[in-house]
């Protein structure tokens, strides 16, 4: 494994890190090749997990609006409500047969964090759980799961208090102790090898879809699209689709919608390379080299850098990034609710924001495939807040 | 590396003291004055940190430093005209310079080695900077003959340990302990055995941190390595006091105890 996607990952850590980082990698190798290892999440994808998630065909959205056919994969479907899970599940297994019991993790829009909640209570594993003051107070819901589940949360108060701060403390941690502890990140970010890793994890979601798509159609759907905030979800599903002729689109964040000079969490649009987190990667930085703070109305998309694979996808030009605003989002987070009976989290209405601005652009009758990554039950109180300030009282 | 070179000459006898201050904490003027009373009281090596918004390897007591250098506006450029200003006073300390990796590298590495010598300034340590990512920082480095110091950890192999102490230009920073920066009442357990494999590793000179705060921590490595490194002790004694004459002072007194343990 080498650990860079051209230009972009690496293993920019402290001393300290690099040894359980080189243990992480090769049990990691080891469990790749163990059948005994894939037996057993293969297992729990199925019954812990729910996996297979199903392929569903929208009735009205898209068909209304050019003739082109959304499908949508539905992580949301997964126990605990999102993809974070299959990553989670994956790597606390591997951390049990490393011998670490105690895990630690960041979240931002606490799916992650209840996903590794889950995972360590079904597998009896210790949880911390980082999350930052202001994506508690915007998730409550789900700092009552983790609890409720076993984890610890600490919460964090520095720079922004949210994801990213998360993974600043949980690193710190880690680094205080790297013998006992396992550091299970959530997105495909931080140094290598957890971009590997994680994709590996979640390469589950475009295997299935693929094979899910040929059965129900035939032959491939003409884009991809997917969420991109650390860019879990959308590299998972990515990954099955890179050798065939399919458009690959992934939703950065535009939060205010102003472009780079509004608030927005949009690094491979509006970023430029440098390294933070362990990794090589396109940044939201000022002029000298400090990390900018980032808006997203999406917790989970609220960061201000991305896996270094899509860093080499955005210069290779083999996905193609654009963005959806807050605004968007949250119209879309109503619309697909009601109109086709799926309350989407917030990251995942990006995508489908997005998807719905594509199916404009495509020739009448195109496929377009769309990773609904999680469900919205998180984001209620926040996302109803938000519509009823911009809507005004009458919604 | 000249002056790098000459502050471990006589280690052996006298431990080499390397004194941690925050560049623009508590104001780029008074860094300049705490430089010059840390090194009037015995400092042999300053480490000057470059704030980051993110300072992943460093503790509450250096987070809260480099985030109010931040809030003064504080740069890589200020940080390295901070250097120039401390060589105006005739100051001949060596001086490193320690930051994360991304403010130096939107800075450019080759403009950053050339400024930062003709600056007056030592070489680099970047703790997100392992060894084995350095290659384009050794250039620059070698190019302009700076240091640049890498780290050695509680749990590094023997081989990576080799390969790191190799690499390492002016000394290796051997990490006392697992965790962030920050006062710790004791020495880390096992410390003088891992020590003991460092230097076994090691043919650059060894300066030890992560904790040391104490005196009787600097006498107990006495001989042991070629320098030690305190960084928390010394701001939290300086953010305690609240006029600059104080803060002075306590530079002094501080620096001036440990260096008498290293003796």
């Amino acid at each position: 494994m080498s650990g860079w996607f051209g230009g972009y990952g690496g293993q920019f850590v402290a001393e300290t890190l690099v040894a359980p980082l080189e243990e992480l990698e090769a049990a990691y190798q080891k469990a790749q090749a163990s059948e005994e290892f894939l037996g057993e999440l293969d297992d729990l994808l199925n019954r812990f997990i729910g996996r297979p998630t199903p392929l569903t065909r929208l009735r009205r959205l898209g068909v209304e609006t050019n003739g082109c056919t959304l499908w949508l994969k539905r992580e949301d479907l997964t126990h605990t409500g999102a993809h974070k899970i299959n990553n989670a599940i994956g790597q606390a297994l591997l951390a049990r047969r490393i011998g670490k019991q105690r895990i630690i993790a960041e979240t931002g829009a606490g799916q992650h964090g209840v996903a590794v909640a889950a995972a360590c209570a079904h597998l009896q594993l210790d949880a911390t759980i980082y999350m930052g003051r202001v994506d508690a107070e915007r998730q409550a819901p789900n700092v009552q799961r983790m609890e409720l589940l076993g984890a610890e949360v600490r919460l964090v108060d520095n720079g922004t208090a949210t994801l990213k701060d998360a993974i600043n403390e949980a690193i710190r941690d880690w680094i205080a102790h790297p013998d006992s502890t396992h550091y299970l990140l959530g997105s495909v970010v931080g140094p290598h090898p957890f971009p590997t890793i994680v994709r590996g994890f979640q390469s589950v979601i475009g295997r299935e879809a693929r094979q899910q798509f040929q059965d129900a159609v035939g032959g491939l759907p003409d884009a991809v699209v997917a969420c991109v905030g650390g860019g879990s979800n959308s590299v998972g599903m990515f990954s099955a689709f890179l050798d065939d002729p399919v458009r690959l689109v992934g939703i950065q964040a535009a939060g205010e919608g102003l472009g780079p000079g509004g608030r927005h969490a949009a690094p491979l649009l509006y970023g430029e390379p440098g390294v933070l987190q362990g990794t090589r990667t396109y940044l939201l930085q000022d002029d000298d080299g400090q990390i900018l703070l980032t808006h997203s109305v999406a917790p989970g998309l609220d960061y201000p850098g991305v896996g270094p694979e899509h860093s080499h996808f955005k210069d290779t030009g083999r996905v193609e990034y654009r963005t959806a605003s807050d605004d968007q989002a949250l119209s879309t987070f109503a619309l697909l609710s009601r109109a086709e009976g799926i309350i989407p989290a917030l990251e995942s209405a990006h995508a489908v924001a997005g998807a719905l601005e594509l199916a404009e652009e495509l020739p009448s009758g195109s496929n377009i495939l769309v990773n609904l990554s999680g469900r919205g039950d998180k984001d209620l109180v926040s996302a109803l807040a938000a519509l009823r300030e911009r809507d005004g009282a009458d919604r | 590396m000249r002056r790098l070179e000459h502050a471990f000459a006589d280690s052996q006898r006298e431990t080499a003291l390397v004194a941690y201050l925050t560049a623009g904490y508590p104001n780029l003027d008074e860094t300049v004055n705490l430089v010059d009373a840390a090194c009037a009281a015995g400092a042999d090596i300053i480490e000057l940190g470059a704030p980051f918004s993110d300072p992943l390897g460093d503790g509450p007591v250096i987070q809260a430093t480099t985030q109010q250098a931040l809030r003064a506006g504080v740069t890589v450029a200020a940080t390295l005209d901070l250097v120039a200003k401390v060589r105006a006073t005739g100051n001949d300390v060596p001086i490193m310079l320690m930051g994360y990796c991304n403010p130096f590298l939107r800075y450019g590495l080759p403009k950053l080695f050339a400024d930062a010598a003709s600056a007056g300034a030592d070489g680099f340590i970047v703790p997100d900077l392992p060894a084995t990512e350095s290659s384009d920082w050794l250039v620059e480095a070698e190019r302009h003959n700076l240091g640049q110091v890498f780290f050695a950890a509680p749990g590094s192999s023997p081989e990576r340990l080799r390969r790191t102490a190799q690499k390492s230009r002016g000394f290796l920073y051997c990490l006392a302990d697992n965790g962030v920066t920050g006062v710790r009442d004791r020495l880390a357990d096992g410390l003088d055995a891992y020590l003991a494999r460092v230097r076994a590793a090691a043919t650059t000179p060894v300066a030890v941190g992560f904790g040391i705060s104490r005196p009787e921590h600097v006498a107990a490595l006495r001989g042991k390595v070629d320098g030690v490194i305190v960084g928390s002790a010394l701001l939290k004694r300086i953010g305690a006091a609240t006029t600059w004459q104080q803060r002075i002072a306590e530079t002094t007194a501080l620096i001036g105890e440990l260096k008498e343990a290293c003796r």
